[in-house]
Formats: C-alpha cells, structure tokens, sequence
C-alpha cells in the first residue's frame, strides 16, 4: 500500500469517505453558512413555535410567573448579552416548571430579552404529545452535536439540569442538598465550544412541587414514583445568576487536561450549593419569601 | 487534477440522469457525455449517447475502457419509492451499484472520479440522534429498515473503492427528501393524499431539497473536485405540520404512536404502502446541516420552505395538465439518424446557440451554416471574441468539426493572453 505523503491534499487517500482536512474545514465554518430563518416561518429550525409559545406565555406561564409562584430574579448581569452560554440549575420536584421560569426570567427581565433553548433528554422530547409541546416551546434533545451547534455556531442560550438526571427521587427532608451533578457532557461541550457557564441556583421548586415518592416515608416507593402530588404549591421562587465561569481560558483539546472539565463540574456545582443555602437561610417563608 | 471532459452517467431514463445529461451538455468542454440505463431515456438530448444495457451490466467496463471515460455519475440509488420492494432496492442500490464501481475499478481504469447520488436515509431516524446531521457524524446503530441497509451497503461499497483507488475522487452526495421535480417518491404519495396522516402525538422535522438542486449539485461534483461526502438538503427544516399547512391539506393525526407496524397497517388501508423508513421519519424525523456542499462552492437555489411551496404548486396543477400525451419518446433509429447521418444537413438548433442572439449587430451562429470548413478556418480569425464563443457552441452542438474546434480554441487562447499582459 503506498505510503507516501499525498502531494495533492484533495487526493489523500481515505478510507473514511470524509477526510480529516475536510473536517476542520467545516468548523472553521462556524456561524457562516448557517441558514437565516426565513420570515414567513413561524417555527425555527429546531422546533420552536412562535405561535404556540406566545399562547402558553401569555396565558399559563404569566400567571405562574407573576402571581403564583412570584418569581424573583438577581443577577440577570450574569447573563451575557450576545453570544452563546451554558446556563446550569439545579432542579427539584416532580413538574418541571423550573424551566420556564427561568426561560421567562431571561426574556423578562434581561435587557436584552434573549431565548433560551433546554437542553431535555431525547427520551423526554420524543414522548408522544408532551414532547412535541416541550419542542414548540423550546426544548432540544441533549445531544452533544445539538449543543455545540447551539452554543458555538447560533450563540444561543442553553440551559441544562444535570442534576436530573440522577436516578431516583430525591426525599423533601433533603432538599437543597444537591445530589451529585451529570453535568459533565454538558461542561465538556461548554469547553470546546469556548461558551461560558453561568450556575443558576433557584429556590422554592423543592416545595412547590414535591415529588409523591418523596412525601411518603414507604422504602420502596419513595424510589420510584415521580408523580406530582398534585397542582403545584404556590411557594415563592428564587432565582439568582451567578457570576459566569469563563471556559475559553482552557485548552480545548481534551488529551492535554482530562482533569478540568471534572474540576469544573464540582466547582459549578459548589457554587450552587453555597448559593442555594445562603438563599434558604435568608428567605423568611417558603410561601411569601 | 485533470478537469473531467468525457462523463458516464447511469441512470439516464431517471428524471435525475436525463436531466443532469442535459444540464452537463451545455458545457462546452466536455467532450463525451454517454449515458446508459436499462429503459429509453425520457428526456430529449442532443449530443447524450445513450447505451441500453441489461440489469446486471456487464457491458459497462467495456464502454468505459473503449471510450475513456474518466468519470462516472451514478444516479440509479432509489432510496424512496413508492412502492417499497426489498429485493428490487437490493438489486438496484448495492448489487447495481457494485457493478458500476467493479467496471470503474481496475489498475488501468481511466476513470478519475465517480459521483454517487446517495440519500439522508443513510443516518437513518431516531429517538436519540442530533437534529443536524453532519457527513462525518458515524451511525450509531444498524439499519432499521431493507432499504437504510441498501444504502448504507452501497455507501460501505463506495468507501471500500475509495480505499482500493487513491488517486480516484470519490464524491457521495447524500439527498434529503426530494420534491418539486418529475421522480415520484413515498414522500410526495403520503403528501399527496387529500388528507396527510401522522401519528398521533409527534411532530416530526423534515427537511426537503427541490430536485433542480440535487441535479445541480451532481452536476457541480461532476465538474469540480468534491472529494468526500456532502449533503444536500435545502436549508430550513419543517415542522410535518408546517409542511401540511403549507399544502393546504388538513392534517389527521390518526396514526397509533405505538411501533411502527401499526401505523404501516393503517397506511395499507388507505392503499399506501410505504417503507419503514418513512413511518420512522413520520415519527423522529431527520434534519441535514449543508453548509459543507455550501463551502465547497455549489449555491443551493431553492430552501425548504420553497421547495415545498413548489409541491404545492404541482398538487394544483397536476389535475389540470393530467399526464401529459405530448411528452418526449425515445426512438433510437430516429435520433441515431438525426446525429450520425450524413445526408442530414441542418442539425438541430441547439438550446445555448439558440437563446444566445446577438443584440449588438455581431451575426448569429446560424449565420456561419453555410459555409464550408475551409472558408470557416479562414475567416475564424477575424471573429470578435463573443462571435467565436457562439460559432464554438454552434460547432459543438452540430458537425463539431476538429479543425475548426482547434482553430477556435486557438484564436480564444490568443485573444485572452493579449488581454492578460
């Protein structure tokens, strides 16, 4: 078999049917090339319907926001106001409501009224009805290709809970005590794509929605049942951003420091932790704040 | 790189090859376009040669090494017909295809370049894939359907010649749904019920190409050097119920979201058969990023969105224009006489020359009819260059006489260096 350093680069032999050099060629693309949404369309290419998510906003979703649940929101400065970022929260409770809080937060009350896209489990996105109005709304199955075309190429906002995807449920008498975070997918991503990550800590979720199997002092239950135990309690949420953990520092070639992106996860994660009780300790009531 | 003058096409009887022969005769520098299939060609060419084979064309080594045919334009691959047959996707999409690259292969093979029309059903559609399919992506799980396998095979079969031939460019240009043009797929079937069935509870991506530019793309690869894989897919990727508003139909979500065999069955009632790989699109369906076709240079001309909007088109029209009688049939005696005949002394008007009259006073083409070789060799000189250009088609589409070719050729060299210094 011949070895010798192809003269042409447009001939080098391959056995893949896509050659290395062609590869990076696509991602020194990034951000040109994209397709421009069209104006006559009303639903992005990942899903999202504008339509459908100005219906819930304007009926369900301004009413949990601003008289049930009361959402208070600092550090919305945290928020960068162009280009991509990964935004990490923690999450409790069975309804997941902590999304569009904080998707609502973003849009309301930054200056620059940016969307944000969630980063959801492809089971969860793909289940039949509820799936499809989590995609109009704006959920994205968390595929790593997905994320890096999100963060890196469109400069979007993603938000991730890695601490979902724990298994179990978590009991109410340790709520707030976050359970050890998956966001290592996420944060590795964050870090090639060179996007920061701001922690996001909210409060009141953990109350507002208890999970059935968390109220019930049975063994075997308490592991398995998500159910909601009901409509959700109007406790008052938190929310504060943090300041943003800068990723563009560290070198993107993962053989080089395997190490970081681990050191990152705990930080992120420490720092939520501190918030989350600093905010506890501080609110006066779960109901009124 | 030697750019390419003398392209094999197959599938010729296909809207893809008969229209890709037509759009790649336009250019002057190729010296030989043949194409071959198993039926008569549906698209009327005018210097295309057409060869019938058999099925299992073992002709096709012989026509490439008697012709030198340093590339070969593979458009045969159906990966979406309307009615699903395994063993006929098997026979056309991996046993076709390694015919065509066994005739390709072979250490004095003058074949230089090989462009293959593949299809996005190579990635196949599931729960957990990425919403953008990038070409280097690898497929994380085994074909679910008989025709994904024959894709994916004749896509292994592609690699392995690309392996075998090095200094071969291999181009795999992997095709969204295709719409808007003349080949009829599953997907323009189930588009074109009256009312478009999905299943219940999902709300698919899908994402279309116009079929113009799956053909401008293979004929772009066919002209320039585009080694690897590339997709093309218009850009915008649609929501199936966007899709649906955009026909004018009312969508009926009535399929059951349980598997995929339930939902066939009910299709079959309505007297759709369609392939599997359809019901799993219905359900997760599939988004392709082109910006690598993008970046190498082919502009695509029409999105999805429009593409669609083209279907649409045809959906209105096509119950007033019915089948069309008047459309073109092959006739081999006929058109081997129109071409090769030496009693015929007007040939046709070709389609470049014919559009290309002079509005500054320079004589048309048809103006040099009369004249011999020799008084054309003599007067070649003193052409302005635009008039050469157009004796140059005029001499191609007709006699393509080698001396005056020569001579033209001469002059245009001459012209464009005294330019340059």
């Amino acid at each position: 078999m011949p070895d010798h350093p192809p003269e042409d680069p447009g001939a080098a032999p391959t056995t893949e049917l896509v050659p290395a050099a062609a590869r990076t060629e696509v991602q020194g693309l990034a951000g040109d090339g994209l397709p421009g949404l069209e104006p006559e369309r009303d639903v992005t290419d990942w899903g999202r319907s504008a339509r459908v998510s100005a219906v819930v906003d304007a009926s369900l979703i301004d009413f949990l926001y601003h008289y049930w649940f009361r959402v208070e929101a600092e550090g919305l400065d945290n928020v960068p106001a162009r280009g991509g970022a990964l935004l990490i929260a923690n999450r409790a409770g069975a309804l997941r409501l902590d999304a569009p809080m904080i998707m609502r937060a973003v849009r309301e009350e930054h200056g620059a009224a940016r969307a944000v896209h969630v980063a959801a489990p492809s089971s969860a996105v793909s289940r039949p009805g509820i799936g499809m109005l989590a995609t109009k709304l704006g959920a994205v199955s968390a595929h790593p290709a997905n994320l890096h075309r999100l963060l890196l190429d469109e400069e979007q906002l993603v938000l991730a809970f890695p601490e979902a995807s724990a298994p179990g449920v978590k009991p109410l008498r340790s709520r707030y005590r976050l359970r050890p975070f998956d966001a290592l997918p996420f944060v590795e991503i964050a870090i090639r794509a060179g996007a920061p990550i701001v922690p996001v800590a909210l409060v009141g979720s953990e109350e507002a929605t208890p999970a059935l199997g968390s109220l019930l002092p049975i063994g075997p239950l308490r592991a398995r049942t998500r159910l909601s135990a009901g409509l959700p309690l109007p406790a008052k949420f938190r929310l504060r951003f943090l300041q943003p953990v800068r990723t563009d520092e560290i070198d993107k070639a993962p053989s080089t420091d395997r190490g970081r992106p681990a050191e990152l996860v705990t930080e992120i994660r420490g720092l939520i932790q501190e918030n989350l009780l600093e905010m506890v300790a501080e609110r006066r009531s779960v109901w009124l704040g | 790189m030697t750019p390419s003058r003398r392209i094999l096409i197959t599938g010729l009887a296909s809207a893809h090859g008969g229209r890709l022969a037509q759009l790649l005769e336009r250019h002057a520098q190729l010296e030989t376009l043949i194409g071959i299939d198993t039926d008569d060609p549906r698209h009327e060419l005018q210097r295309t040669e057409f060869v019938r084979v058999g099925a299992d064309g073992t002709l096709l080594r012989r026509i490439i090494r008697a012709a030198r045919i340093d590339t070969i334009v593979d458009t045969r691959l159906s990966a979406d017909p309307p009615s699903p047959s395994a063993r006929r996707a098997h026979e056309l999409n991996v046993a076709g295809t390694r015919s065509v690259l066994a005739a390709a292969g072979g250490r004095d093979s003058s074949v230089r370049k090989v462009v293959f029309k593949s299809s996005a059903v190579y990635y196949g559609a599931e729960r957990d894939d990425p919403a953008f399919f990038t070409e280097e992506m690898p497929r994380s799980h085994s074909p679910r359907g008989p025709i994904e396998q024959t894709v994916v095979q004749a896509e292994e079969a592609l690699a392995a010649f690309a392996a075998e031939n090095p200094h071969t460019t291999v181009t795999v240009l992997r095709a969204a749904s295709e719409v808007g043009g003349e080949s009829r797929t599953a997907h323009t079937a189930l588009l074109g019920l009256p009312v478009v069935p999905t299943i219940l509870g999902f709300d698919p991506r899908w994402q279309f190409v116009h079929e113009d530019d799956v053909i401008g793309a293979l004929a772009h690869a066919a002209l320039h050097q585009l080694p690897g894989a590339y997709n093309v897919a218009g850009d915008g990727v649609l929501a199936l119920s966007e899709v649906v508003s955009l026909l004018g139909k009312p969508l009926m979500p009535v399929l059951p979201p349980w598997g995929t065999v339930f939902a066939g069955a009910q299709l079959r009632r309505v007297g759709l058969r369609v392939p599997v790989e359809l019901l799993r699109e219905l359900r997760h369906g599939r988004g392709l990023d082109n910006r690598r076709l993008k970046s190498a240079g082919y502009a695509l001309r029409y999105t999805s969105r429009e593409a669609v909007l083209k279907l649409r088109a045809q959906q209105r029209l096509r119950p007033l224009l019915g089948r069309g009688d008047d459309r073109y049939r092959y006739e081999r005696e006929v058109e081997e006489f129109l071409r090769w005949s030496p009693s015929v002394q007007q040939r046709r008007a070709p389609g470049i020359a014919s559009d290309a009259v002079s509005g500054d006073g320079v004589p048309n083409a048809g103006a040099f009819e009369a004249l011999t070789e020799a008084e054309l060799l003599e007067i070649i000189p003193s052409l302005e260059s635009g008039a050469l250009q157009r004796l140059r088609d005029h001499e191609l589409s007709g006699a393509a006489r080698r001396p005056v070719l020569d001579e033209i050729e001469h002059q245009l060299a001459l012209r464009s260096s005294l330019t340059d210094r």
